[in-house]
């Protein structure tokens, strides 16, 4: 009797101690739940969702505090995603926190630009090239199309051009089978 | 003698279809009354513009030069002046349209100076930077840059060099006229192909319905050694680069890997012949030949202007009347033309005029069966129906685990299915969107790390700043408290740590003195000094001066008096 019990005592108290030692030398370092969020967002950094940027947004869905439809350039895809990840019902997207809009870039209109620099401190990607008193303009192709920089320009020189598709972006269109309508007899 | 051949799996047998277009000897088209060469016509970059409205080009004259590498210039078909460097619409089936260079020909064909290089002596770094800089692609219709093929894999060294005359698809001749009438130059080509990457063993395959062409190339290459002209079984898609690889050599080639990897590369016997073009004439890749067939009264091959309109090709070749489209390339891989205006570009190997007689539209499509006719006709031993509920249900994931890319959209699934289902319309449209889906998440990716990267900058630069307030702070209130109470100095130099100590008043008063101090002292610094030293008249001036001054503000201590 006294063996069985120290017996079964020893190899609990083994257990713990190897389950004590995974959790330290296992531990995973940061949420990798907030991860696998961050990565299905458009990384836009736009704050349309009304946190600073994807992570913290991804951090607040991971705990709870956000719903998933607060990312307009996300889409409707972006949040069906999210639902598959967090098992959670899907719903249409917000409306305060904006609408679903076509890919878009900044452009500066350079004639008209008094180099201020507002719009550079104020691009999350650092896609805007300018100094102090000299024409800033836009790198395109690193551009998010957040529209952060439009506000703060003081001479309203920023609009937003949507991306046109070319034939290297172009995508075939999904196969649609046209139906006959049949009278009936 | 006999080479061993090896067999691909899958491949259908459709009509060939060849004898219409191939009797009549290759046809040289008229040069048209406007040309518009599109400036990207190869894969990868699009080559940048030399040209502008109103310049005189010569035939020949560079109009696009290779941007990088993985680019391949562009070239003026024939002598005229360019009309234009503006957007036109691309025989793509898309229908977009890309900058295209119009040029309205002079009727001369003047020549630019054709210089031939010594291949036997030129480096082959030299030979690949003259076939990119002749804009020589593959003309089987990838266009892929002939000169990144050349460069050796990670092999080291290209072995085989297989030439792909197999011309499998249905309807097309222009392969099969190029070998029955300049086989010669394709031959010297090949040796020039050859030179460049050192390969032992040449072998040219060619479908066994193209005896004539089979023979042609023999009877060429009989001072030539170690070509070997090998004529494969007539089964589509014999002419696609891996399966004639495979059939050729019995190397399987992976996908995401190339032939160089496994010692071995495929040239099209055109690409072959605009290489000896190249080299040996100096003439850059400026036309090809098309076939121009179908439900035609006259069906042929044409050497045809890059950026001649197709309209000029199908005048040449009178369509019958009941024709309600056109398709560029073949029946199998083509796809039906939008317009019939858009020009020939260096992937257009043939112009099919289709009637519902010649071409019947495909039935209505009908649910899947899964009876596995696809799959068996698969020459990529891909499971396409598999494909095809992935690709439908848009389960890109799942279709990227069954292999959607090694598919190369040779339509044999679609040919064989008896529930008359597109099936390649489906993985072109899964494939598209996954290649847009990777572009998004590497784009989403490096804004994610530039955000990262920025907001550490930001915090950085603020931290950095209010270290250097903080230690010009402790510097001052040292400097104060060293002659003082040394102990002011240990105490801790943070401003809000200050106002929380009561002992600490005395410093920072201290420090407020020692501030308007510094103050008075800068300010008595900048009293002006241009009155030292001056003449004694000049004092005297100064003093009347500052005498007229005191009696105004004299005055204008008084209040005004009323006005008159």
């Amino acid at each position: 009797m006294l063996t069985a019990l120290l017996v079964m005592a020893g190899i609990a108290v083994m257990l713990g101690a190897l389950l004590g030692y995974a959790s330290i030398r296992f531990k995973v370092k940061g949420d990798p739940l907030v991860v696998k969020i961050d990565a299905i967002l458009p990384q836009t950094q736009c704050g349309q969702c009304g946190f600073p940027g994807c992570k913290p947004y991804a951090q607040a869905i991971a705990k709870g505090e956000a719903e998933i439809n607060q990312c307009p350039p996300g889409g409707e895809e972006g949040i069906r995603k999210l639902a598959d990840l967090l098992g959670k019902e899907f719903k249409p997207l917000s409306a305060e926190h904006g609408v679903e809009k076509p890919k878009q870039v900044a452009f500066i209109d350079e004639a008209a630009c008094i180099g201020c620099t507002l719009c550079t401190q104020a691009c999350p990607v650092d896609a805007i090239v300018g100094a102090a008193k000299q024409m800033h303009t836009i790198v395109a192709p690193l551009c998010t199309g957040c529209e952060l920089c439009v506000s703060p320009c003081p001479v309203d020189c920023i609009s937003m051009v949507p991306v046109p598709e070319t034939v290297e972006t172009w995508k075939w269109r999904y196969p649609v089978v046209r139906m006959k309508a049949v009278e009936h007899a | 003698m006999l080479a061993t051949l090896f067999k691909f799996e899958g491949g259908v047998k459709p009509d060939s279809h060849k004898d219409e277009s191939s009797q009549a000897p290759i046809a040289a088209a008229p040069v048209p009354a406007r040309l518009v060469v599109p400036l990207r016509q190869s894969a990868g970059n699009a080559p940048l513009p030399l040209v502008q409205p109103g310049q005189k080009v010569l035939k020949g004259e560079p109009i696009g030069a290779a941007d990088g590498s993985f680019s391949a210039a562009v070239h003026a078909p024939t002598s005229g002046t360019v009309l234009a460097l503006e957007p036109r619409t691309l025989p793509h089936p898309s229908g977009l349209s890309a900058a295209c260079v119009v040029i309205a020909p002079d009727g001369e064909e003047r020549w630019i100076e054709r210089a031939p290089l010594d291949w036997r002596s030129a480096s082959p770094e030299a030979l690949r930077d003259r076939l990119r800089d002749m804009g020589i692609v593959g003309l089987g219709g990838a266009t892929f840059p002939s000169h990144i093929k050349l460069k050796p894999g990670a092999a080291g060294r290209i072995e085989t060099l297989v030439i792909n005359g197999a011309e499998c698809e249905p309807w097309i001749t222009c392969d099969d006229r190029l070998m029955r009438e300049r086989a010669e130059g394709i031959v010297r080509g090949i040796d020039i192909l050859r030179h460049i990457v050192s390969a032992g063993r040449v072998l040219v395959g060619v479908e066994d319905n193209k005896p004539q062409a089979v023979a042609a190339l023999r009877a060429a290459i009989a001072q030539s050694h170690g070509i070997e002209v090998v004529p494969v079984p007539t089964r589509y898609p014999a002419g696609g680069e891996k399966q004639l690889i495979r059939v050729l050599t019995g190397i399987e080639i992976p996908y995401g890997r190339f032939g160089s990897e496994y010692g071995v590369q495929c040239f099209n016997v055109g690409t072959a012949y605009s290489v000896h073009r190249a080299i040996e004439i100096g003439e850059p890749l400026v036309s090809r030949i098309v076939t121009v067939s179908g439900n035609v009264a006259r069906p042929g091959n044409f050497e045809t202007l890059i950026g001649t309109p197709i309209d000029a090709l199908l005048a040449l070749v009178a369509p019958k009347a009941d024709t309600d489209r056109y398709i560029m390339g073949g029946p199998m891989m083509g796809f039906t033309l939008a317009r019939t205006d858009l020009p020939v570009t260096k992937a257009a190997n043939c112009i099919l005029a289709a009637s519902p007689a010649l071409f019947p539209r495909p039935g209505t499509e009908m649910p899947c069966i899964r009876c596995g006719a696809c799959t068996r006709a698969c020459p990529a031993e891909l499971q396409p129906h598999e494909l095809y509920w992935f690709a439908r249900s848009k389960n890109f994931g799942k279709a990227q685990e069954y292999h959607i890319f090694d598919c190369i959209e040779c339509g044999c699934c679609a040919y064989v299915c008896p529930s008359n289902i597109r099936l390649v319309d489906y993985y072109r449209f899964a494939k598209t969107s996954m290649r847009a889906l990777e572009r998004e998440k590497a784009a989403a990716d490096a804004a994610r790390q530039r955000f990262e990267f920025r907001n550490l900058r930001s915090e950085r630069e603020a931290k950095e700043k209010a270290e250097r307030l903080a230690a010009k702070t402790a510097a001052a209130r040292q400097a104060i408290a060293g002659g003082e109470k040394p102990a002011a100095a240990a105490m801790p130099a943070a401003p809000e740590q200050a106002q929380a100590l009561p002992q600490l008043d005395e410093a920072k008063k201290a420090l407020i003195a020692a501030a308007i101090t510094r103050a008075q002292a800068q300010k008595e610094g900048v009293q002006p000094k241009n009155i030292d030293n001056l003449a004694p008249e000049k004092q005297a001036e100064i003093r009347e001066i500052e005498a007229r001054r005191a009696q105004v503000r004299e005055l204008a201590k008084t209040p005004p008096e009323e006005p008159v």
